[in-house]
């Protein structure tokens, strides 16, 4: 029982574990398992610059306007901004082993709940204390549900998914809800320095995300979840708090996106951020987030997400209808996760089965 | 170390507390108190001959509990010209989430036996046996703009002009633009949900009313009726035509988002055309200081004149302006043109 235990220590930290890089032979960068995210997200640099030079191919006239391709790039990054901002929180709960496929709908709660006319008396900080506390509420919800009530985290959210666009649709009577408030309005027209606040917004919470999960003890310890719950919970890990909390932070970036939402489109709905879950976690598988968990980047995902922007803003350019843009964004998931396989099952699952088939007999 | 249980009831004290106050904060921010919109129905006034009282009947409604504004009118305003009537009762039943929900339950209506049933299907072909099913049973059905396939599923088919909504904005903008003189326009078209027949039709209309005048559309965007997904479409639309004369959006409340999209792009060399004719929609072109110069409607009123016309049916009367003794099988409401000389008149029907 020991022995197997002290096994799934070692799984539970791939990144750190000390045989990984050995095993996979260390000789050069692109073999190197510690240089996969970094091979990664050079791809999908690679994928943008692919996608920037169809653009130019095709519109030769926009794109010779540098003033244009500037405010475009604008636009893709503000149009990845609130889906960026729920991926870095997905890409948290998945590094932690779960799934949140709530995030869409508690957008649109948040953001309905938000713009109520009583919510809106309060101006502009009671509508953004009320998103981002019924994120949180609501993550609260999913992460008890999953980590003290033992449910499915596909079971629970898609509970949560389901209900909370029922309340929301319950509280805005099935109506646009239109918000008047010139401050909240605002952060969409708001650029600082010739960059959109939105983008702004994106990036911080991208940062403090990068710095919780690789300079903190919490985000190593959601690696340590995601990698083996059994096992963390053996090296004295509160995996149930710690796994409630990881919902929470999500319901947190939701309730910062939905206030970006409803800046954007200056209304919420009870039927906004349609599909919004899927995106983020597409954004997350292409950036090299496992789902079934213990690795990921907030860097991957964030490029995952710019790519899909930059998709969608390529096929309006030209002039493309949408139902072969969803192909598209379907076929470079399947690739994405196929490249995933090809590389982890082959290089690293097959280093890591001869590092457990030597560590046997020692032990 | 020594004494850690007070520190964390302590803790805990906080915790709740606060939790607890954000709760009562929260809670109270639900409210949505506003002047409710004034539903559309048509009194029982005396001097129509229909409004006289007639024998009490019993109708029964369904429609799809969807999160959109004009669902949300079509409901209100079934219901309230319902309650117009002294000699109806209304018996509304949730319609679920699809096509098979919305059987379930109105195969449990059918066993109350209502005089009539209103309907508004998820979806007409799915919901055809149903009709079929309903009118053996002896009972009426109403069809509610999404029309049964089988002509023998319904009584009466009252419904929207899709692709009349099309020609009714396509003949707006091409007669604008004929009247500036513009050689060859360029034309944008936001679209609502492409895997809808309606949104189809919608813009096959469009198309064929600017190709009487020789004009194309430069450049189609479909959005999902929604005001976000409106503001994205519009925005990358704006990006892909940096200089426009004309944009048809077919949805009012996606329009909300269209419009954001505009003034936050500073654009305005062109003008707009909306669709259904909100609320929000005819007040922006009354005060003439947006894009947005006209919507042709589609407009969800038909739900009270579908309550009107049930009743009648169950009572088997006539319209009395018609010389039919009976009320006729199929009504297609013409879509109508709002601009800024007529809006004051539309308010009224706005939603």
């Amino acid at each position: 029982m020991s022995v197997s235990s002290e096994q799934k220590v070692e799984q539970a930290v791939p990144g750190h574990a000390p045989h990984a890089a050995p095993a996979a032979g260390g000789t050069s960068w692109w073999k190197d398992e510690a240089q996969e995210p970094l091979r990664r997200n050079l791809g999908l640099v690679g994928v943008l610059l692919a996608l920037f030079a169809i653009g130019a191919y095709i519109r030769p006239d926009l794109y010779s306007d540098a003033d244009w391709v500037i405010n475009n790039i604008m636009v893709i990054l503000t149009q990845a901004a609130a889906i960026g901002v729920i991926t870095v929180g997905m890409t948290f709960v998945i590094i932690g082993g779960g799934i949140d496929l709530s995030v869409g709908a508690l957008i649109a709660l948040s953001g309905v709940w938000a713009t109520t006319l009583a919510t809106q008396s309060f101006g502009p900080v009671g509508m953004i204390f009320t998103a981002v506390a019924v994120g949180i509420g609501a993550g609260l919800v999913n992460g008890a549900l999953v980590a003290y009530g033992k449910l499915v985290p596909f079971i629970a959210t898609l509970a949560m998914l389901v209900a909370a666009r029922g309340l929301a649709a319950q509280i805005s009577g099935k109506q646009t809800q239109i918000s008047t408030d010139q401050i909240i309005n605002g952060i969409a027209t708001t650029r600082i320095g010739g960059i959109p606040l939105l983008v702004i917004i994106l990036l911080v919470v991208a940062g403090l995300g990068w710095v919780l999960l690789n300079r903190t003890t919490f985000g190593r310890r959601t690696v340590a979840i995601g990698g083996n719950a059994e096992a963390a919970r053996l090296a004295g890990i509160n995996v149930r708090g710690h796994t409630m909390l990881l919902y929470a932070l999500s319901g947190l970036c939701c309730g910062i996106a939905a206030i970006m939402l409803t800046s954007l489109a200056t209304s919420s709905q009870a039927a906004a951020a349609e599909l919004y879950e899927l995106d983020a976690i597409a954004a997350a598988i292409i950036g090299g987030t496992l789902l079934s968990g213990g690795r990921g980047t907030i860097v991957g995902s964030l490029f995952g997400v710019i790519v899909f922007s930059a998709i969608t803003n390529l096929f309006a350019i030209a002039n493309l209808p949408t139902e072969v843009q969803n192909m598209v964004k379907g076929a470079i998931i399947v690739v994405a996760v196929l490249l995933q396989q090809v590389r982890f099952s082959s290089v690293t699952q097959f280093a890591r089965r001869h590092g457990l088939t030597r560590a046997k007999p020692q032990t | 170390m020594t004494n850690p249980i007070p520190d964390t009831s302590r803790r805990r004290l906080l915790f709740g507390g606060t939790a607890i106050a954000a709760g009562a904060l929260l809670t109270a921010c639900t409210s949505n108190e506003q002047t409710p919109t004034p539903a559309q129905t048509k009194g029982a006034d005396d001097t129509n001959p229909n409004a006289a009282a007639g024998k009490a009947v019993t109708i029964g409604f369904s429609a799809p509990a969807a999160d959109h504004g004009w669902i949300a009118a079509i409901t209100n305003n079934a219901k309230a010209q319902a309650g117009a009537y002294k000699d109806v009762t209304f018996k509304q039943v949730e319609a679920g989430k699809d096509a098979a929900a919305q059987r379930a339950a109105l195969d449990t209506l059918i066993a109350e036996k209502p005089d009539v049933i209103v309907l508004l299907p998820h979806d007409g072909k799915e919901l055809n046996a149903f009709g079929l099913k309903a009118m053996e049973a002896g009972i009426p059905v109403v069809n509610l703009d999404r029309a049964f396939p089988d002509a023998l599923a319904y009584r009466l088919q009252i419904k929207g002009d899709n692709y009349g909504m099309g020609v009714a904005a396509g003949h707006y903008i091409g007669k604008a633009l004929k009247a500036k003189n513009v050689a060859s326009p360029i034309i944008g078209e936001i679209a609502g949900m492409d895997e809808l027949e309606l949104t189809q039709e919608r813009s096959a209309g469009f198309k064929a009313a600017l190709a009487t005048y020789g004009f194309t559309v430069a450049n189609r965007r479909a959005a999902r009726f929604t005001a976000d997904s409106g503001q994205k479409e519009a925005q990358n639309l704006l990006q892909a035509l940096p200089k426009i004369d004309a944009v048809w959006n077919h949805d009012d409340d996606q329009g909300i988002g269209v419009l954001a999209a505009i003034t936050a792009a500073n654009r305005s060399e062109f003008f707009m055309v909306g669709g259904a004719g909100s609320k929000k929609a005819i007040e922006d072109i009354a005060a003439d200081k947006t894009v947005l110069k006209a919507t042709v409607t589609y407009s969800p009123s038909m739900a009270s004149s579908a309550i009107s016309l049930a009743r009648l049916i169950a009572q088997g009367r006539g319209m009395s302006d018609l010389v039919e003794l009976q009320v006729p099988k199929e009504v297609i409401l013409a879509s109508e043109t709002i601009t800024k000389e007529n809006a004051s008149t539309y308010l009224k029907l706005g939603f």
